[in-house]
């Protein structure tokens, strides 16, 4: 992080370094822009939600060096030179990943806006434990606030996506 | 929801930003990770003019045993670290148990102890595990470093003895003999809610009788308070049933609850007389409220 010349007082600009979903940003950002911000006004990422914009929800919710975070809470400033992932990310070559299938399969999605969070939550849950309990799903997905139906077919989907996972697929 | 404007600062050494601090004298915050701060800044309650931030300052973070001190933990430890860490899992599960009922996953992954502690919100979840366990914190200036007992550091709601200038490096739990440590928590769902009650207890036990207890009330009076004539009741004593509810009663009579909108006064001092016994049954290991404990 470096500050931009001729510059000055809270106007003041920082040249950062973002990579996000594999792709390498530099931007100028101020002191109090959110990561939030940066990822759906500066680099137009719009999967990633804003709701509560104070840590409660989840629909901010990013990868960041593979650990789940809320986007809202955090400077942009702070994630300088760090791995950002957001849900357009979780794709590869056009192939929706294991876990976007099984919400689709399982109808996990209803409005669609905690989704990109809960997609999020579950792959970083997935990458740390392979084989999670129906507890360990809930609990990794507590800070992701679903207000379209309950969590049940979000819950079975996060199972089925583990199961498919571990026939290789 | 946006922040006001306000100057940052990202100092490389802990010298330095007390330093900066120091300068900015009163008008800075500092900023770990921001998971307590930020919201209070969109919230409008405060509108410091600038933030250190302690994100480029090495180390800080460790969670380790140093044979004669103790374990020692740094402040920009995340609760989730508090959770993984093998040395708290091996001395003091009570602290990582602690740590995993907080908030949620993605606020547990930025959120750290230091910033729990100097927050100093009546409700938090670490002080009185904490404080159960002897704990004291390690707090840098520009002078030099001070250390004094948790206990000592709570002035009231959102207030401590910490200086503007000063930095929380450290938490010192020393070595002890303590045969059980738990934290019991009452919030009104399982996650991400704040402690209605929270109650911590530590107890060392030679043979049948108790030889030292510490209890501790959370959100139940402006700091975290030790409940003095409740742990005299256990001194000395074996436990039984009926020492346990006489124990939870003391305890009620002596916090200071307020009611609010999780919960009236007389609700809380009877939560505490409940959550007292359980947390004592759960240090001492007896059966019967291992499944309700805080995991
Ligand atoms: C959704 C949500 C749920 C939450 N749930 C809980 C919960 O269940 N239990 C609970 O106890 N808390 C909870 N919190 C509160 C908060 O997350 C924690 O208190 C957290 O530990 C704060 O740490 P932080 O690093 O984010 O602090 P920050 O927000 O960075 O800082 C908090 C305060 O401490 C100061 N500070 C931070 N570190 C230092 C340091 N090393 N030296 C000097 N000053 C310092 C800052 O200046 C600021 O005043 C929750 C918050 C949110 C948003
Ligand atoms: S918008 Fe970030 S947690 Fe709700
Ligand atoms: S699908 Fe609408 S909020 Fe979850």
């Amino acid at each position: 992080m470096e500050c931009i010349e001729n510059n000055t007082g809270r106007d003041k600009r920082y040249a950062i370094q973002l990579i996000v979903n594999g792709d390498s940003y530099n931007i100028a950002v101020k002191a109090n822009t959110l990561l939030v911000n940066v990822l759906r006004d500066q680099l137009n990422l719009t999967g990633t939600k804003k709701g509560c914009e104070l840590g409660n929800c989840g629909s901010c919710t990013v990868l960041l060096d593979g650990e789940p975070v809320d986007s809202c809470l955090i400077l942009a400033i702070e994630a300088d030179g760090h791995e950002i992932i957001t849900v357009e990310g979780v794709a590869k070559n056009s192939q929706l990943d294991t876990v976007q299938q099984a919400f689709i399969d399982n109808a996990a999605v209803q409005c669609g806006f905690c989704t990109p969070g809960m997609i999020l939550s579950a792959k970083a849950l997935l990458t740390r434990n392979p084989h999670p309990t129906e507890t360990e799903v809930r609990e990794a997905i507590a800070g992701n606030f679903c207000r379209c139906t309950g969590y049940v077919n979000i819950v079975k989907a996060v199972l089925a996506a583990a199961v498919t996972k571990d026939r290789g697929a | 929801m946006y922040l006001p404007d306000f100057d940052y600062y990202a100092p490389a050494t802990l010298k330095e930003a007390c330093f900066n601090l120091a300068r900015l004298d009163g008008d800075a915050k500092v900023l770990a990770g921001g998971t307590d701060l930020l919201p209070h800044m969109k919230n409008e309650v405060i509108a410091p003019k600038a933030l250190v931030s302690l994100k480029e300052i090495q180390g800080m973070q460790e969670i380790t045993y140093v044979p004669g001190r103790g374990v020692v933990i740094g402040a920009k430890a995340t609760h989730n670290a508090l959770v993984r860490s093998q040395v708290l899992r091996d001395r003091y599960p009570s602290i990582s148990e602690t740590a995993h009922s907080m908030a949620n996953y993605q606020i547990r992954n930025r959120g750290t102890i230091g910033g729990n502690i100097v927050s100093a919100v009546p409700s938090a979840d670490l002080p009185p595990i904490l404080m159960a366990l002897d704990a004291s914190v390690v707090m840098a200036g520009p002078h030099g470093t001070r250390t004094i007992p948790l206990e000592q550091f709570f002035v009231g709601p959102r207030c401590s003895v910490i200086a503007c200038d000063e930095i929380l490096t450290d938490i010192v739990i020393p070595d002890q003999a303590a045969t059980g440590s738990a934290y019991f928590k009452f919030g009104l769902r399982r996650s991400g809610a704040l402690a209605v009650v929270g109650v911590a207890a530590s107890i060392v036990v030679n043979e049948t009788r108790v030889a030292q207890a510490h209890v501790v009330l959370g959100a139940v009076a402006p700091t975290p308070v030790r409940a003095f004539k409740a742990e005299q009741l256990l001194i000395g004593n074996s436990v039984t049933e009926a020492l346990l509810e006489e124990v939870g009663r003391a305890a009620a009579d002596e916090c200071k609850p307020i009611s609010d909108i999780r919960g009236s006064e007389e609700y809380r001092r009877d939560m505490v007389r409940v959550f007292t016994k359980r947390a004592l049954r759960k240090a001492l290991h007896l059966p019967g409220e291992q499944k309700r404990g805080v995991k």
